[in-house]
């Protein structure tokens, strides 16, 4: 079966690691933070200016003057700090973010992403996306396999407006998990039940399937 | 020297039609509740407005936008606001998305009196176009300018009489690099005390950047989204 956002969001938290520093972006990656193994340290930036982001606040505790990149009433843990955005995207620009997790619309086989526009439809403009791509050594897409309509995000090339080039390292989808490199996705691991072939039928870029492809630890 | 006014629109009473402004905040978070009001109320049209958001439709810059006061919106993100979209389709507003850590960056270089710098932000994308492209290191980089404003409207949660700042947790934002680029900063405040009585090690924007300052009132500090713990 398919994985649902949770199942997404539960696969991703495997690629953490004691001491990382990550950045979630809007979605389901910001799901990731409930999984994080036991006695792990994770530091979650906040790129409008946190470090330490905390669950969100009990009813009492909300503060206006406290919320994450997406507007949304957070905590501070202990040990965490508050600084600029010039700062936030300093750290982020300076590589000293250890995982990036951001969702996408289309992700190309180069490891293209796009994920800010859909022309003469939506003008939301792109956040802090676009700094966050350009610079993360290590970055995975939390998304959907297919779009709306049916079709694959996982493409030969992006048809909508870049957020970046050649960065993508890691996808997960509900039916996957793929490594981009050498022009190709490499299916690492399927979601428990669906079939190899769903995955080829449902994946427009090149790709490349291992002689054994494990299913996924539930 | 004396920095201090009466209200918001006394400490806007040069800020005319057309001039450029940034706003400091993030969303509704630390925004100038009560420059804005005033900038309403005075009716200045034809602005230039530099901000990370542009509020939402019934708040903050969307107040401005209500009453067709901006011309040009500078922003990263401004997917909250539903009237600014319908200008924009319409062509009623121009619109200027920059990466919001260039955005910050070129604030910040004004403030730091360096022209312009290289990012990687935006490489390979439409906001490449038209950008001198460079490699360093075997990376590629575009050259952003400084960005710099007439008037910086920012609001700290504390300052003194000689314009020191203190901002309170997540809301230093894109206003600390404000209130360091404008030609006029204007800042308002919670709490105004007199000068001496904020540590100066607790310091976040240094007076010398800041020419009028007010304590605020009424403030509403809504919130976008209200999420909180089951």
């Amino acid at each position: 079966m398919a994985l649902d956002k949770y199942g997404i969001a539960k696969r991703i938290a495997k690629e953490l690691q004691d001491g990382y520093y990550v950045n979630l972006g809007i979605g389901i990656p910001t799901l990731v933070s409930n999984y994080v193994p036991e006695g792990m340290t994770i530091m979650l930036q906040s790129e409008n200016g946190m470090l330490g982001m905390g669950p969100y606040p009990k009813e009492a505790d909300i503060d206006a003057d406290l919320i994450n990149a997406g507007k949304e009433t957070v905590t501070i843990l202990p040990g965490g700090a508050f600084f600029d955005s010039v700062e936030s995207f300093g750290m982020i620009r300076a590589g000293k973010i250890n995982l990036t997790v951001l969702g996408a619309m289309e992700v190309a086989q180069n490891g293209d992403i796009a994920s800010w526009k859909i022309p003469g439809k939506m003008v939301k403009g792109m956040g802090g996306a676009m700094d966050l791509v350009a610079s993360a050594k290590n970055i995975i897409v939390a998304m959907q396999h297919t779009n709306r309509e049916g079709e694959s995000k996982l493409l030969p090339q992006c048809n909508l407006p870049l957020t970046g080039v050649g960065c993508v390292t890691k996808i997960v989808t509900d039916l996957g998990v793929f490594e981009v490199k050498d022009n190709a996705f490499h299916l690492l691991e399927r979601a428990p039940g669906v079939s190899i072939e769903e995955i080829q039928s449902k994946t427009a870029g090149k790709l490349f399937v291992p002689d054994f492809v494990p299913e996924m630890e539930a | 020297m004396n920095k201090v006014f009466k209200d918001a629109s006394s400490a806007i009473f040069d800020i005319e039609s057309g001039a450029t402004l940034m706003l400091g905040g993030f969303g509704l978070n630390g925004i100038p509740e009560n420059l804005i009001s005033a900038l309403v109320q005075k009716g200045a049209s034809q602005l230039t407005c530099i901000s990370n958001n542009a509020g939402v439709d019934d708040f903050g810059i969307g107040l401005m936008l209500k009453t067709k006061q901006v011309k040009k919106m500078i922003s990263s993100y401004v997917g909250e606001n539903k009237e600014f979209e319908r200008q924009l389709l319409n062509g009623e507003l121009e619109v200027d998305l920059i990466p919001q850590g260039t955005l910050a960056t070129r604030i910040a270089m004004a403030g730091l009196g360096i022209p312009a710098f290289y990012t990687p932000a935006g490489y390979g994308t439409e906001v490449a176009e038209g950008k001198e492209i460079r490699e360093f290191n075997g990376k590629m980089y575009l050259m952003e300018h400084a960005l710099h404003a007439d008037f910086s409207l920012v609001k700290a949660w504390k300052g003194d009489t000689l314009g020191n700042l203190v901002f309170r947790k997540s809301t230093r934002n894109f206003s600390v690099a404000m209130a360091k680029a404008g030609n006029i900063t204007i800042a308002e405040v919670e709490e105004l005390v007199p000068a001496g009585e904020i540590d100066p090690d607790d310091i976040h924007v240094p007076g010398i950047y800041v020419h009028r300052i007010f304590q605020g009132k009424d403030y509403e500090k809504r919130i976008e989204k209200r999420t909180v713990q089951l």
